[in-house]
C-alpha cells in the first residue's frame, strides 16, 4: 500500500474514496468534484512530491453498470514513487471533470484525447478540440464499448463523405483569422465558416 | 566576343559580359531597363505587415511523416505552432480490445515502428506482469538484446534524418548502413526485417539462430566506429552547431511539466532513466550510463541520443557475455504453445493447443502497468482485464505523442528554420503519435 494514501486521506478526508491493489500498484479512487484538490496536493506537498504526470486515460468496462474510469498516473521523479489515481463518472450523466492544464501543460493533448475517444469534456481546458479524429468526425467516441469496431457509417458511406468534404475545412476559422487570409476570402465561404458549416457537405441536401 | 566573356555568361546566369546585372530585382519599377535597379530600391511598394499563415505538411518530407503544422508568421519568425495529428490513426487500442493478448503482439509493431522489438518487450512485460508469470533468465536477456538493437536503430533513423533536414547528408548514409545490419540480425532472428512481433507473453517468438551471437558481436565490435566518424563530422561542425545550439531549449522544470521523457527529458538536465530508476529486466545489473545534458536545446539532444547509442552498444556486449543457457520460454502449457511434434503425437499437448488457440491466454481480474525506457521515451502500457482472454482496455503511453505536445512551446520566437530543427529534435514516429 503506497503512504500516500494515509497521509491524503488525513488531509484531505472524504475526497479520498476507496483503495485498491492491482499487480503492486495502488489504485486510489478520488471524488470527482474534488479531483484537481487531490492532485494540486499530491503534486506541491512536500513529501509527496509527485511532479511527474505519465499519463491520463479512461477505461469502459464491458460490463454496463460500471462506471467509466478516468485514470492519472501519477510519478514521483526524486523518490521514484508511483500512483494511479482514479476518477468514476456514470456514462448516463454528464461526462465533465476539471481539467489539470493548470497543473501540468502534459495534460493538454492527453485530456484531449480523452475527450475524443471517450467523450470525456474538460472543464478550463484551454484548446479542447478533437485531436486524432478530425474536427468534424459525426460517428462518435470510438473507444466506447458501444461504439462497433467497423464504425457507426457504413464503409460507403464513409467513403462518400471522404470523397465530398469541404477542402475548406482543412483550417479552422480560428487558424485563417491569425492571417491575412481571413480577409481574402470570398463573402459566402468566410459566412459559411463563420456560421461553422466546416466541413459539411455541399451535396448533401 | 572572346571566349573569356562566353564563359563568364555561362558561369552566372543574370550578368553581363562587363559583370552587370541584366536583371531586375523584384518588385523595381521600370522593367527590362538596366541600371533602374539602384534608383526603383526607394519608392518599393510597401509589404503587407500581417501576419502571414503557412502550411507545412502532412507531405512534408521535413516533418517526418504526416504530420501537419500551421504556422503563423511575423516575417521569419514563428509566433503560432498549431500541430495537427490523426493522419494515420488505426484504432490499434480498440483493435486489441477485440484480440487474444498474444494477438495484439503484432499490432505494437505498426506502433513505433522504428524500434519494433522493444514495443514487443513492452507490451509482453505488461501481460505478464497482468498474469503473474515469471520469465526465464535466456528470455531476460535476449529481451535486453532486443530492446537495446531497437535503440541503437532509432537513433541511427533519428540522427540521418536530422542531419539531411538541417542539410548534412553524409551522416545520413552511415546511420542507414548500420541500420541494415541491425536490420539484417533481426531478420536472421525473427524472418522480418520491420515487423518482428519478438515476443510472447511468457516468452519469445524462438530463440537466437546458430550464428546470431557471433554476428552481433561482430557489430558491437566495428559500430562504434561509425558513432566516431559521426561524432567527427557533426559535433563541432560549425553550420551543425550554428543551428542547433540555444535552439528550442527547455529547463528541467518546463520539461517536467510537460511530461516529457526520454532523451528530451534528459537532455534538459533531469536524470531519469527507467532502466536505471525504476529497473526492469535486470537492468540494475548492467554497467550503463545515463547521459544528461545541460542546456535542453537540439544540440543536447543531439549529444545525449549519440551517447545513448555508445551505451546500448556496451549492454549489448554484456548481454552477449551473460548470455545464460537455458529455455527460452516458461514451463507452463496454458501460456506457450507446444511443439507442433507434439501437439500432433501427444493428446495432451493437442488439447493444450487447442485451448489457447481457440480460447486463448486468460488474465486474471486486474490491471498493470508498465512503463519501459523506449528510444522515444516511456513506452507505458497499461492493462486492464475483466478476467477473460481479451483485455478491456489496453492503452498506450506514446512517448512520441507526448514529446510532440510541446512543439509549440519550443518552437514558438524562433525562426521558420529553426522550426524544423526542433520538430526533428522530438523524434517523432507518426505511427506512435497516431496509433
Amino acid at each position: 500500500m503506497n503512504p500516500s494514501v494515509e497521509a491524503g486521506r488525513a488531509t484531505l478526508g472524504s475526497a479520498i474514496g476507496r483503495v485498491v491493489e492491482s499487480c503492486g500498484d495502488t489504485i486510489v479512487y478520488v471524488a470527482a468534484e474534488r479531483l484537481r484538490d487531490v492532485l494540486t496536493w499530491l503534486r506541491d506537498t512536500p513529501g509527496e512530491a509527485y511532479d511527474y504526470l505519465v499519463d491520463i486515460t479512461a477505461v469502459e468496462y464491458r460490463d454496463r453498470e460500471r462506471p467509466l474510469e478516468v485514470v492519472y498516473t501519477l510519478r514521483s521523479l526524486g523518490r521514484g514513487a508511483e500512483l494511479r489515481v482514479k476518477v468514476e463518472l456514470d456514462p448516463r450523466g454528464a461526462l465533465t471533470l476539471d481539467s489539470v492544464v493548470p497543473l501540468w501543460q502534459g495534460a493538454n493533448w492527453l485530456e484531449r484525447e480523452v475527450y475524443d475517444m471517450f467523450g470525456v469534456s474538460f472543464r478550463e481546458h484551454p484548446d479542447l478540440r478533437r485531436i486524432l479524429m478530425w474536427e468534424t468526425y459525426a460517428e462518435g467516441y470510438p473507444l466506447r464499448k458501444d461504439f462497433p469496431l467497423r464504425g457507426r457509417f457504413s464503409r460507403a458511406e464513409q467513403v462518400r463523405q471522404a470523397l465530398t468534404a469541404n477542402p475548406e475545412a482543412h483550417y479552422s476559422i480560428d487558424e485563417l483569422s491569425i492571417a491575412a487570409a481571413a480577409a481574402a476570402l470570398p463573402a459566402d465561404m468566410a459566412e459559411r465558416l463563420r456560421r461553422g458549416e466546416r466541413g459539411t457537405l455541399p451535396h448533401s441536401e | 566576343m572572346s571566349r573569356r566573356t562566353v564563359e563568364l555568361e555561362l558561369a552566372t546566369p543574370g550578368v553581363d559580359a562587363q559583370g552587370r546585372p541584366v536583371r531586375v530585382p523584384l518588385g523595381a519599377t521600370g522593367l527590362g531597363a538596366p541600371g533602374a535597379a539602384a534608383g526603383a530600391a526607394a519608392d518599393e511598394p510597401p509589404l503587407p505587415d500581417q501576419h502571414m499563415l503557412i502550411n507545412l505538411g502532412p507531405q512534408h518530407p521535413a516533418t517526418h511523416g504526416v504530420l501537419r503544422l500551421v504556422v503563423e508568421l511575423e516575417g521569419e519568425t514563428v509566433v503560432r505552432v498549431i500541430p495537427h495529428v490523426g493522419y494515420l490513426h488505426s484504432g490499434f487500442e480498440k483493435l486489441g480490445e477485440y484480440r487474444h493478448y498474444n494477438q495484439i503482439i503484432p499490432l505494437t509493431d505498426r506502433t513505433d515502428y522504428l524500434s519494433p522489438m522493444a514495443n514487443n518487450v513492452g507490451f509482453a512485460l505488461a501481460a505478464e506482469r497482468l498474469m503473474g508469470i515469471e520469465i526465464t533468465p535466456r528470455c531476460r536477456v535476449l529481451r535486453v538484446i532486443a530492446c537495446e538493437m531497437s535503440r541503437v536503430i532509432s537513433h541511427m533513423v533519428w540522427l540521418g534524418t536530422t542531419a539531411i533536414d538541417l542539410g548534412a547528408f553524409t551522416p545520413f548514409l552511415w546511420a542507414f548502413q548500420e541500420r541494415e545490419r541491425i536490420y539484417n540480425l533481426q531478420e536472421m532472428w525473427t524472418g522480418a526485417r520491420l515487423t518482428t512481433s519478438v515476443t510472447r507473453v511468457g516468452g519469445m517468438l524462438a530463440d537466437v539462430p546458430d550464428g546470431f551471437v557471433p554476428a552481433l558481436r561482430h557489430f558491437t565490435e566495428t559500430y562504434p566506429r561509425t558513432l566516431d566518424e559521426i561524432d567527427r563530422v557533426l559535433t563541432r561542425n560549425a553550420v551543425w552547431v550554428g543551428r542547433t545550439q540555444g535552439v528550442g531549449a527547455l529547463t528541467a522544470a518546463e520539461a517536467i511539466n510537460h511530461s516529457l521523457s526520454g532523451p528530451m527529458l534528459r537532455a534538459s538536465g533531469v536524470p531519469f532513466d527507467l532502466r536505471r530508476d525504476k529497473p526492469y529486466l535486470d537492468y540494475e545489473t548492467y554497467d550503463f550510463d545515463v547521459p544528461v545534458g545541460e542546456h535542453g536545446d537540439v544540440y543536447d539532444r543531439y549529444l545525449v541520443r549519440l551517447e545513448e547509442c555508445r551505451q546500448a552498444n556496451r549492454i549489448l556486449a554484456q548481454a552477449l557475455e551473460r548470455l545464460p543457457d537455458g529455455p527460452v520460454n516458461v514451463a507452463d502449457p496454458r501460456v506457450i504453445l507446444p511443439p507442433k511434434s507434439r501437439a500432433m503425437n501427444d493428446m495432451e499437448a493437442m488439447i493444450y493447443h487447442f485451448k489457447q488457440v481457440m480460447e486463448g491466454v486468460k488474465a486474471p481480474v486486474g490491471e498493470a502497468y508498465v512503463g519501459i525506457e523506449n528510444p522515444k521515451g516511456e513506452l507505458g502500457t497499461y492493462l486492464v482485464s475483466d478476467g477473460t482472454a481479451k483485455p478491456v482496455r489496453w492503452r498506450i503511453r506514446p512517448p512520441s505523442f507526448i514529446n510532440l505536445s510541446a512543439l509549440p512551446k519550443m518552437a514558438e520566437g524562433h525562426l521558420l528554420s529553426d522550426l524544423i530543427a526542433i520538430n526533428a529534435s522530438v523524434d517523432i514516429v507518426m505511427g506512435e503519435v497516431d496509433r
